[in-house]
């Protein structure tokens, strides 16, 4: 067991600045496009939580951006990603569908599960997106399942299964990691350890920090890293996906970061019993786009002035869009009883 | 004479012609390498079908129904074996919050052939933990299709039915069936869709309806009042969700009495679903409708509790001849 992050309240997750080997500069203004564009997708579902247009529990993943569009770099569309109740992320990571994902959202049915999910529930089977719920750990086994049915149709496809450290707490999940181990499936387990589970630090729910450890215990291969440092989640995703590809075996990844937002919603849920006042100005430091965007212009990528057009064309771009959910109908009466069994 | 199949073989009849036919299904559950758990019905399976695609697996009932499902999302037809329904209540949040919901919550057009087959193995003092028939519970959940065969062609047919549906069905089958034979039909794939209530001995003076192995009770019950000169209707239910009672309410309105079987509790069961879906359309009965059910009780060990615990052929009979 790895005893590097044994003390997660001063975490050692460094604020050093990606050291970019892997892709090229393009791919990599690409991924930093992409980052930008969940964070201002996530600020604006914010805003308008605040506001009280978004009626629906948004659990948003502001500062945690690195972790899936690392992920997604490697998958393609016949792979199938499984996510959780903070999945806006995971969803963006592989379709950009910030319309679909808004629409849903206000609970429209041009959102992406036609208005019949909202946050909680998303669905993008094209790019690879088989859904999202928000019961903690549910999806862990449908993940191992989807491995499952890879390894019996013999497909090269790989699974991915996102959930965060508090999920470590439901049985299910040990028991779903002896399955993958067991019979030899290609699924990926990303751990995002944001160290929080709603309001409790991880240091009030476990007596170790480190969510591998399950892993080693059921004889599956994994990695902890800093899950804010673009190139880490990059290199680690490759080699994991490499692994449960040409391998057809699980891998784990523990992934440390930080959730700037509260558990649900636009503010920080300090009334609700969140402490972390001195954590949080630190972890910022840490932000995994500014990380990225420093390194690009480090290395004469990008200048300043094209990272505030960047975002300035995606902040344009994301509220035309929301706008036009706003705009758009509701679902029809009947679609309630249309949905219910497959048609 | 004509050739019989008893409930037990239709189940495994099933089985074989699914994974003979549809190369995209496969099984997993507890105990599918081991005649211990499911009796008659999977004799062989393994050693004919492999065991990669026959998988006997770790005590994970959560999990393992949660990867049956994971695989029917991804086009597999998926059945998953609980060989007692009460351990199957560990999978709860998989079947009710999962399998069920998917198709409405991301907005359907999703595929899942899903199958959970569940057995009620009850009786020979094995107590409250090895007993329970947990339909009713799970006929409550919208996306969920509930089958209860009681008869040997219905095991073969509704399970071959269930495993083609793209939704998730819960195929509960009884072990107190298992030996009951009856003639054989030709074998059927049949569209779930299709399916409901069946009547299974006309009659005119009372309605008798069960599901499951009372169904098989009712009939029996139906043959006793016949030596005394009433002619009981008798109606097996077949699919407790979704639901369509229609059937049921023709024969009361020919009969005007009405008596329920359920093979669990009363209280919230599917025999009060099945008087209150009469008496919405319902109301001159010849006498008030009656249930039967189990007793208010965990189900005991001790064999003279057990034997009074279930409800059996006598008090069928005197019960419908009292309405």
């Amino acid at each position: 067991m790895t005893k590097e992050l044994n003390n997660l309240k001063n975490p050692k997750i460094g604020n050093e600045d990606p050291q970019l080997h892997l892709l090229s500069d393009i791919e990599y203004i690409l991924l930093l496009k992409k980052m930008i564009t969940i964070r201002i997708a996530e600020e604006i579902i914010s805003d308008n939580v605040k506001s009280g247009l978004i009626k629906c529990p948004c659990h948003l993943a502001i500062g945690q951006e690195a972790i899936p569009v690392g992920i997604s770099q490697f998958l393609n569309s016949d792979d199938r990603v499984y996510g959780n109740h903070r999945s806006h992320g995971h969803y963006l990571s592989l379709t950009m569908d910030t319309y679909g994902l808004f629409a849903e959202i206000l609970g429209k049915e041009t959102g992406c599960s036609k208005g019949m999910g909202g946050s909680m529930h998303i669905v993008g089977e094209s790019e690879g997106f088989g859904g999202s719920v928000p019961i903690v750990s549910a999806t862990i086994p449908v993940a191992v399942g989807a491995g499952l049915a890879m390894k019996l149709s013999k497909s090269e496809s790989v699974a991915v299964s996102y959930f965060g450290d508090g999920t470590s707490e439901e049985g299910v999940v040990h028991e779903s990691l002896n399955i993958a181990s067991y019979y030899n499936l290609p699924v990926i387990f990303v751990c995002e350890n944001n160290l929080f589970s709603s309001h409790m630090h991880i240091s009030e729910r476990q007596k170790f920090d480190s969510i591998s450890r399950f892993a080693d215990a059921h004889g599956i291969d994994y990695a902890v890293i800093d899950g804010n440092n673009i190139e880490t989640v990059l290199d680690t995703s490759k080699k994991a996906i490499e692994i449960a590809r040409s391998q057809r075996k699980p891998f784990f990844i523990e992934a440390v970061t930080y959730r700037w937002k509260g558990h649900v919603g636009h503010d920080d849920n300090v009334d609700v019993g969140l402490q972390r006042q001195e954590d949080l100005e630190p972890w910022k430091k840490k932000d995994p786009i500014g990380r990225l965007k420093n390194s690009l212009i480090a290395k004469n990528a990008i200048s300043e002035s094209d990272f505030d057009s960047f975002n300035k064309a995606i902040l344009d771009k994301l509220n035309k869009e929301f706008d036009q959910a706003v705009s758009d109908p509701y679902p029809k009466q009947q679609q309630l009883l249309e949905t219910v069994y497959y048609k | 004479m004509s050739k019989t199949i008893t409930y037990g073989s239709g189940i495994q009849t099933a089985f074989e012609h699914v994974l003979e036919n549809y190369d995209d299904s496969f099984i997993i559950g507890q105990g599918l390498w081991s005649p211990w758990y499911v009796g008659n019905t999977m004799v062989d399976l393994d050693k004919k079908f492999g065991k990669e695609r026959i998988i006997d697996c770790p005590v994970s009932e959560n999990s393992v129904t949660g990867t049956a499902l994971g695989a029917a999302l991804n086009g597999m037809k998926a059945i998953v074996v609980h060989p007692r329904m009460d351990f199957m209540v560990l999978a709860a949040d998989q079947l009710v919050n999962q399998a069920a919901k998917w198709q409405s919550m991301l907005g359907g057009g999703i595929k899942i052939p899903l199958t959970i087959r569940a057995i009620i193995n009850r009786g020979g003092e094995q107590g409250a933990q090895h007993s329970q028939a947990l339909h009713s519970w799970y006929a409550h959940i919208p996306g969920l299709r509930v089958v209860m065969p009681a008869f040997a062609n219905d095991a073969r047919d509704l399970l071959i039915a269930s495993i083609l549906s793209n939704d998730p069905v819960l195929y509960i089958d009884d072990r107190w069936c298992a030996d009951l034979e009856e003639e054989v039909t030709e074998l059927q794939e049949l569209d779930i869709k299709t399916i409901g209530p069946k009547i299974v001995k006309e009659g005119s003076d009372i309605t008798i309806v069960g599901s499951g192995f009372t169904s098989c009770q009712a009939l029996q019950a139906g043959k006793e009042l016949a030596k005394d000169n009433i002619s009981a209707e008798v109606i097996d239910c077949r699919v407790l969700n979704p639901f369509n009672p229609d059937l049921i309410i023709d024969s009361v309105r020919k009969t005007g009495k009405l008596l329920v079987l359920d093979g669990s509790w009363k209280n919230c069961g599917f025999a009060g679903e099945v008087i209150a879906s009469v008496s919405e359309k319902f109301v001159d009965f010849k006498a008030p409708p009656k249930r039967m059910g189990l007793k208010d009780s965990p189900a005991p060990t001790s064999q003279p509790l057990e034997e009074n615990y279930y409800i059996n052929i006598h008090d069928i009979v005197n019960n419908a001849k009292s309405i």
